[in-house]
């Protein structure tokens, strides 16, 4: 079974960051020390746990960073080597190890198309008493990202003992981090609902009031599927997002934004809504502007382009990730902002109770039909091709790009959709003992190109 | 030997190819054969005597008014008002009319003693001149006079204790002036007229008056309905700013207004070749237009329009008369037709014009793609008495290069405009819902009334300009523009004027008649 890998080698690490410096982003690849290789499947945990075979797996812009040896130093304790990236993932059930040796649920047996929350929180830690963040259905918060009896790693996709969606060969998951997807759901539909459920939390973390002013810089997947969240939960007066391709523009207006309009042009248009004045005529700092603006570039020149047009006492949401970057930080003082981060999901208060973030993002995702910004899919072997459309999606007309894991080796032919069935199984007991890198390097490059699926 | 009269030339095989102004730049493009040129007149003969005409001028008025010495009395409120920096264009060379004017104006105040005297620049929602506008207008020895001591003012029209309303006209037009203008003894007007829209009532009903005021006129429905707003006798322009300088009057500002007219004039030594006919051409004149075309497109574009806007006319007077604003317009307004009417016969199915590098509103400035639709639209389409020189369905084919560019200083509220507006609908009926928010805009009402910025409103005002030709139009083809800018002015871009030609004859027929407008100089048709 196949799955890409990404190794800890700094020269490759520095090699990658050079070449998509120079040749942009995705493009580092080739030099990146992500493998494809054959890989045996993660042995199941224990009681609770799953093995899942993706269907479709996305290719997020936090990947893109990794790879591109852009991401930030601050992660290095927080992920374990070797790895299989991919955490936006729809997948099925293809191996159980329930309580008791029992199937826990039946909306969870094997066969069951699943979505996954990929932060690994206590629970899946076997962590208990778990964290005051994970008590309250909060794991994206969780304080034990590094501790318990799976090795450190934010999410799957970044862990090496729980395999990631960038693989044929599964992955495992517990079951709190599952998902059973409805059967109306597509799965372009459900590979969006990981990034989708990031959206909604940050739409959540927004603290959107009635009749606010919100600004939203970038109109990538993220971008588009905060726009989506914002519109479907809150209500904002006026909802502007700064895009850069026309394509965006387009999706932002249909996805619920007032006025998409190009990044340079998106101040301006703040401006022009909240009645405020400029500090100076050469100046692009507002004096009043956006209730709330939501980054989610996470660039130096986003988080400064949001520092100048968000309101004194305003919110500025950053859901995109930031590296080391450096901004000047004078407006938060001196305008007395509230910065916050929004990352991943859990639980949602909202005004009628909670609500689980992925349950609220299947809403989004089915209200919006947001499968329709999955623009291409790739196998696996084509992942060089992958990744750099990824890398140049907006140039390129595209938002979304997934891995096709569909047409996988094993399993047999479903003959009414031509797609492929796992093989299913229960394990009797769980994998004693939990190798690490058990994997090989079989090449540098793919072997055959195929068509990518449109 | 006098000046030549405008000429229409017809287009045939020996004709050479015609110039054309290209923003920055300058063209040669040959026109159909049966092609019409319409040529400006040669330049009047200047008065011989500037200053003597002007003093009698002001001892002589016109329409009953008693001589200014006669208005003037030691002890009163004199304020003069005097036109801002849209006109002339391009600038004249020192002294300017406004200079020549002004320094009688102000001797014979003081012979008469009076010694509270105020300058305001009637800039209307224009931006607010700087110091050496300000001085090339009315010369150093009336600025150091009246600026250094508060008494040189630029109206401000956002400036609630400096208006007051005067009253509403029969047809419900709000009517608010400038405090001091409508509070005075005697408000004498300085005007350069060089278009025939310019002067009269307008100088003081629109020159001095509030956005309120203003809107009653400058919209889309007035715009509409003036045909042309250089035609007096179809302008509801013209019949709104009379309604109001009447009423005005009524109230009991006293109005003295002095305007002068200019010759066609326009251009220095070296590009002296502007106004001359392609034919006529001398080795020189040739030599001239290929360093200028050459060497200003060599340049890079701030380069050269800081080279044409240093560019100052050798405009001469050629007319001054003073007294009751009516009297005193009716006989500018001959003396314009006299230097510039041009008469022809019938309309064509497509008019093809050059747009300059300059209009009213870029004076030391972008000319970004709102003023260049505003020139070729508002001003060029409208130079005409009778009839428009394209007939109804015709199209119009501008050459321009329409850059997406704009001064962020003087037209903050146009790049809004153009982002906001614009991409929303190009239809000057549909525009109005949003001018008001432009219009009381905090910001833009900051930069106008603070910095050197055009009114909110203005943009609002420019597209309106062109209401009357795209009403007339069936298309309008820009040559060798931005065509992102292009086609969202809503018009249709083309890379030479032949693909214009062929793109024009879509819409209009196969094999068009096409009326060249073969200006600056200026020039007005009078079509029958």
């Amino acid at each position: 079974m196949k799955a890409l890998v990404f190794e800890r080698n700094l020269a490759r690490f520095a090699a990658s960051r050079v070449v998509s410096s120079l040749a942009g982003s995705g493009k580092g690849v080739s030099v990146a020390p992500l493998r494809l290789t054959d890989l045996e499947a993660p042995a199941l945990r224990g009681p609770g746990w799953h093995r899942v075979r993706p269907r479709l797996a996305g290719i997020c812009g936090s990947d893109l960073a990794t790879i591109d040896g852009h991401s930030s130093r601050y992660f290095e304790d927080l992920v374990s080597f070797p790895f299989v990236p991919g955490h936006e993932i729809v997948g099925v059930i293809e191996e159980s190890f329930g309580a008791n040796g029992a199937i826990a649920s039946s909306a969870l047996a094997p066969g069951a198309r699943v979505v996954i929350e990929s932060v690994i929180g206590c629970i899946p830690r076997g962590i208990d008493p778990p964290c005051s963040a994970c008590a309250q259905g909060r794991s994206g918060g969780c304080e034990r990202v590094g501790f318990g009896h799976i090795s450190p790693g934010l999410q799957i996709g970044y862990c090496a003992d729980t395999g990631g969606g960038w693989s044929n060969a599964g992955l495992v998951a517990h079951e709190t981090q599952l998902h059973a997807v409805p059967d109306e759901l597509s799965d372009e539909e459900a590979v969006m609902i990981e990034p989708t459920a990031c959206a909604v939390h940050a739409a959540i973390r927004a603290e959107v009031n009635p009749g606010d002013t919100v600004a939203v810089l970038g109109a990538g997947t993220l971008g588009l599927t905060t726009v989506a969240a914002l519109r479907s939960l809150t209500e904002p007066g006026a909802l502007f997002v700064g895009a850069k391709h026309p394509h965006q523009r387009r999706l932002a207006e249909e996805l619920g934004a007032d006025t998409a309009v190009p990044p340079a042009q998106l101040g301006r248009a703040v401006r022009r809504q909240s009645r405020s004045l400029a500090v100076s005529e050469r100046s692009h700092q507002l004096t009043g502007g956006a209730d709330v603006v939501v980054d989610c570039v996470g660039s130096a020149e986003s988080v400064t382009e949001a520092l100048s047009i968000v309101r004194p006492r305003g919110r500025l949401v950053l859901v995109g990730m930031p590296g080391n970057i450096r901004i000047d930080l004078a407006p938060l003082w001196h305008r007395e902002l509230i910065l916050t981060g929004a990352y991943a999901y859990g639980t949602e208060e909202l005004a009628d109770g909670t609500r689980r973030t992925f349950d609220l993002a299947m809403e989004v995702v089915a209200r919006c039909r947001l499968g329709r910004l999955v623009s291409a899919r790739y196998p696996l072997d084509r992942f060089e091709e992958a990744l750099a459309h990824a890398g140049a999606a907006g140039r390129r007309g595209a938002v979304k790009i997934v891995f096709d894991l569909r047409r996988a080796p094993t399993g047999r032919s479903d003959p009414s959709t031509g797609t492929t069935r796992p093989a299913i199984r229960v394990a009797s007991k769980p994998a004693l003992s939990l190798p690490r890198r058990r994997t090989r390097v079989l090449t540098t490059r793919p072997r055959t190109r195929k068509e990518a699926t449109p | 030997m006098s000046p030549r009269p405008g000429f229409v030339l017809e287009v045939d095989g020996s004709t050479p190819p015609t110039l054309f102004w290209h923003g920055e730049g300058l063209r040669l493009e040959r026109l159909p054969l049966g092609s019409r040129v319409l040529y400006p007149p040669e330049p009047l003969d200047p008065l011989a005597d500037p200053a003597g005409a002007i003093r009698h001028a002001l001892e002589h008025p016109l329409g009953g008014s008693e001589p200014l010495k006669v208005l003037l009395r030691p002890g009163m409120r004199l304020v003069i008002a005097f036109d801002d920096v849209s006109l002339p264009l391009p600038p004249m060379r020192r002294p300017d009319n406004r200079q020549l004017v002004l320094e009688q104006v102000l001797d014979v105040a003081a012979e008469a003693g009076v010694d509270d005297v105020v300058l305001i620049a009637a800039l209307s929602l224009h931006r607010r001149m700087t110091e050496p506008e300000l001085r090339h207008a009315l010369g150093n020895r009336i600025y150091d006079a009246f600026a250094p001591h508060g008494l040189l003012l630029q109206h401000d029209a956002e400036d609630p204790t400096n208006l007051v309303h005067l009253g509403v006209t029969d047809l419900g037009e709000d009517v608010e002036i400038n405090r001091l203008a409508a509070q005075c003894d005697l408000l004498v007007y300085v005007n350069i007229t060089l278009v025939a829209m310019d002067g009269g009532h307008k100088s003081v009903a629109t020159g001095l008056a509030s956005y309120r005021s203003v809107r009653h006129h400058h919209n889309a429905r007035t715009m509409a309905l003036s045909r042309s707003f250089m035609d007096q006798d179809h302008s509801e322009l013209h019949s709104s700013n009379w309604r109001m300088g009447r009423l005005i009057r009524e109230s009991g500002v006293k109005v003295f207004q002095i305007e002068t007219t200019l010759n066609t004039d326009t251009f220095p030594e070296q590009f002296r070749f502007l106004q001359r006919r392609e034919w006529e051409w001398t080795g020189a004149d040739r030599a001239a237009f290929l360093a200028a075309s050459k060497g200003l497109k060599s340049v890079p574009e701030r380069i050269s329009r800081s080279i044409l806007h240093g560019v100052k006319s050798p405009y001469r007077m050629t007319s001054v008369q003073a007294g009751e604003v009516e009297a005193v317009h009716a006989r500018t307004t001959e003396n314009v037709y006299a230097q510039q009417l041009v008469e022809i016969e019938g309309q064509a199915d497509v008019l093809t014009m050059g747009l300059p590098y300059v209009g009213p509103y870029n004076v030391n400035s972008i000319m970004n793609p709102i003023l260049v639709a505003c020139l070729g639209l508002g001003y060029f389409f409208n130079l005409y008495l009778g009839k428009p020189l394209v007939r109804e369905g015709g199209a119009v084919i501008m050459s321009h290069p329409t850059p997406w560019a704009f001064h962020p200083g003087h037209h903050p509220s146009y790049i809004d405009f153009f982002e906001q507006v614009l991409s929303e609908t190009t239809d000057p009926a549909e525009i109005g819902k949003y001018e008001e928010s432009f219009a009381t805009d905090p910001w833009y009402v900051h930069l106008y009334r603070t910095g050197h910025a055009y009114h909110g409103a203005h943009p609002f005002f420019m597209w309106y300009w062109c209401a009357h030709a795209l009403e007339h139009l069936s298309a309008v083809i820009v040559v060798g523009g931005d065509r992102a800018a292009v086609r969202r002015l809503g018009f249709k871009p083309a890379s030479t004027m032949a693909d214009a030609l062929e793109m024009a004859s879509d819409v209009v027929g196969p094999d068009p008649s096409v009326t060249h407008v073969h200006a600056p100089p200026l020039l007005m048709a009078q079509v029958s």
